[in-house]
């Protein structure tokens, strides 16, 4: 195996993600900012306009402040989950694209490799684009809120390398929808996305505190608002950087085991 | 270090193992450069197992295999840029054109894009789909998609050509518009390994041939060797009466080198299929139908295992 030439056959992978998505970008991109808008709108502005008396509870924030960034990170985790189960899926058993992949000289790993960086592109244009909502909004604090871009694209790579590890394993389609009801769904719920971890019991907070999408949630909110708190910012982007490498690893691991059968 | 033969591929004690069940059962075989090599069998018998380690998408178990002078377990890459693979089942992109599937694994060898384009558009002439190279994959008829699939492993210019069952399910139209095809790639000078379960194709198609039966092979030659030294010139078929199965011990005793009886018909083994029926008429034997034909592959498979290639 050549180690040196990793990248560029990975590149081949996502030079084929591209070649479909270009005749769809403009509809991808079009949603991309339809979706947070619509949903700022609604539960930010309206809702969160009855909730002005909690402000204390929020940080002192205006709800639709706290809503918008743990949105961001939210999307993140939904975009990444569904670009990493029934497309990988597809592409593993029922259009067998990695088989024919596999037999010209891309191995599993320039897939693993390809695959994540063309869901890190997407998630690099969703939060793009999120930003862009977030400042019509006029939810962005300062430019440091840019950097909310790569914690996005990390957040996402997280559960994509995940969930292609979870995927790799799956004979049909039925494990999905036990992800989407017992992991996705209750993160997305009790993340911090909606409301300060504060909330939950005791014992659901330490188990919320567990969960990848709160540390997004805490980093991308800090960047978003410039408030970070120096003292946690390095342990949630600790947390991202390993989840994100394990599910690399794993991701990796799992894909060589299955198309090798 | 000189090369340890001319064989393009070359096994020896090949075996496959999937946890308890042997799939390939240490077989040895030669693939000479030039021409094309099949692998004769009944589904199951292990032909598709061993096209998977030649092409590298799965590991030996254990034995020798060397694919154009390298080693699958240490040489993947090198040998996969060499080889045209085409699959048992379609794995075309369906999410791309015609000429963009051509073009896309092109790029997935490292061919640049304008050499890809070239050779894309040649291929597509040479497979006879150029007018369909705008088109979406997912309407072309199976025949179609057989010949794109096989344009596709073309791109790289393969020295060797592996094709598992590349006529299963297409109508006997297609079959011989892809076998032609298959010709003109054997005249071009590619080397070309095809695994079939039918025996015209393997007889249309090979110059030389395994066949394999539970995981062995059990025979290797010329499909004219094979039925020179499997079977006799011709075969009488028999179609006899129902009721007479069973009572006919030894009527047909002596008609023949050797007979078959399988469920439907009675095969009679001789050189002269014509004298055998007349001296089955001598004996006033009953007889729902005859036919006599020349010996083919088929009765070689049953000669050496006992059953038909096809159930």
């Amino acid at each position: 195996m050549q180690r040196s030439g990793s990248l560029a056959p990975a590149a081949r992978v996502f030079l084929r993600n591209w070649l479909v998505y270009r005749r769809i970008w403009y509809r991808s991109l079009f949603f991309g900012f339809l979706q947070p808008f619509m949903f700022l709108t609604a539960m930010g502005v309206g809702l969160g306009g009855l909730l002005v008396a909690s402000r204390a509870a929020f940080g002192g924030l205006d709800y639709i402040h706290f809503l918008g960034p743990g949105l961001l990170a939210a999307t993140a985790m939904q975009v990444a989950t569904f670009e990493s189960t029934y497309p990988i899926m597809n592409k593993i058993m029922w259009g067998r694209n990695y088989e024919a992949m596999l037999s010209t000289p891309l191995g599993t790993r320039h897939i693993v490799l390809g695959e994540l960086g063309w869901i890190g592109f997407r998630l690099a244009t969703v939060a793009a684009i999120f930003l862009v909502v977030l400042t019509i909004f006029r939810i962005t604090a300062t430019p440091i809120a840019l950097l909310a871009v790569p914690v996005t694209v990390l957040t996402g790579w997280g559960f994509s390398a995940s969930l292609i590890a979870f995927t790799a394993t799956q004979r049909n389609d039925l494990g999905f929808s036990w992800i989407f009801r017992f992991v996705i769904n209750p993160l997305f719920l009790f993340s911090g996305t909606f409301f300060p971890l504060t909330q939950l019991p005791a014992p659901l907070q330490v188990a919320a505190w567990a969960t990848p999408l709160f540390h997004a949630a805490e980093l991308i909110r800090g960047l978003i608002l410039n408030r970070l708190d120096p003292a946690t910012a390095p342990l949630h982007l600790l947390y991202l950087v390993v989840f994100a490498a394990v599910g690399v690893a794993l991701a990796d691991r799992n894909l060589a085991r299955r198309m090798r059968a | 270090m000189p090369a340890a033969s001319d064989a393009l591929v070359r096994a020896r004690s090949l075996t496959k193992r999937f946890n308890a069940f042997t799939a390939v059962d240490g077989i040895d075989f030669e693939v000479p450069a030039g021409g094309s090599f099949g692998f004769l069998g009944p589904n199951g018998a292990g032909k598709t197992s061993t096209m998977r380690m030649i092409a590298c998408a799965s590991p030996v178990t254990s034995g020798e295999l060397r694919v154009i002078g390298m080693d699958p377990r240490t040489d993947a890459r090198e040998i996969k840029a060499r080889l045209g693979v085409v699959p048992q089942i379609d794995n075309l992109d369906q999410e791309l054109t015609v000429r963009e599937n051509l073009e896309m694994y092109a790029r997935y060898f490292d061919i640049p894009a304008a050499v890809a384009r070239q050779r894309a558009s040649e291929l597509l002439e040479f497979v006879q789909l150029a007018e369909r190279a705008k088109d979406q994959v997912e309407p072309l008829s199976g025949g179609m998609k057989r010949r794109l699939t096989i344009a596709r492993a073309l791109i790289n210019e393969p020295e060797l050509v592996i094709l598992d069952e590349p006529t299963t399910g297409l109508d006997p139209q297609a079959r011989h518009l892809l076998w032609e095809r298959l010709y003109q790639l054997k005249r071009r000078g590619a080397t070309l390994i095809i695994t079939t379960h039918y025996m015209d194709e393997a007889e249309q198609l090979c110059d030389r041939l395994v066949v394999m039966d539970k995981a062995r092979i059990v025979a290797e030659g010329s499909p004219r060797q094979l039925i020179d030294q499997y079977s006799t010139r011709e075969v009488l078929e028999l179609r006899l009466p129902d009721a007479d199965r069973g009572r006919r011990n030894g009527q047909l005793d002596g008609l023949a080198d050797r007979i078959e009886e399988l469920p439907d018909r009675t095969l009679l083994y001789t050189d002269d299929g014509e004298r055998a029926l007349d001296a089955v008429h001598a004996r006033q034997i009953p007889v729902e139908s005859a036919l006599v034909r020349r010996s083919s592959l088929e009765d070689v498979f049953l000669r050496l295992t006992g059953r038909t290639l096809v159930e």
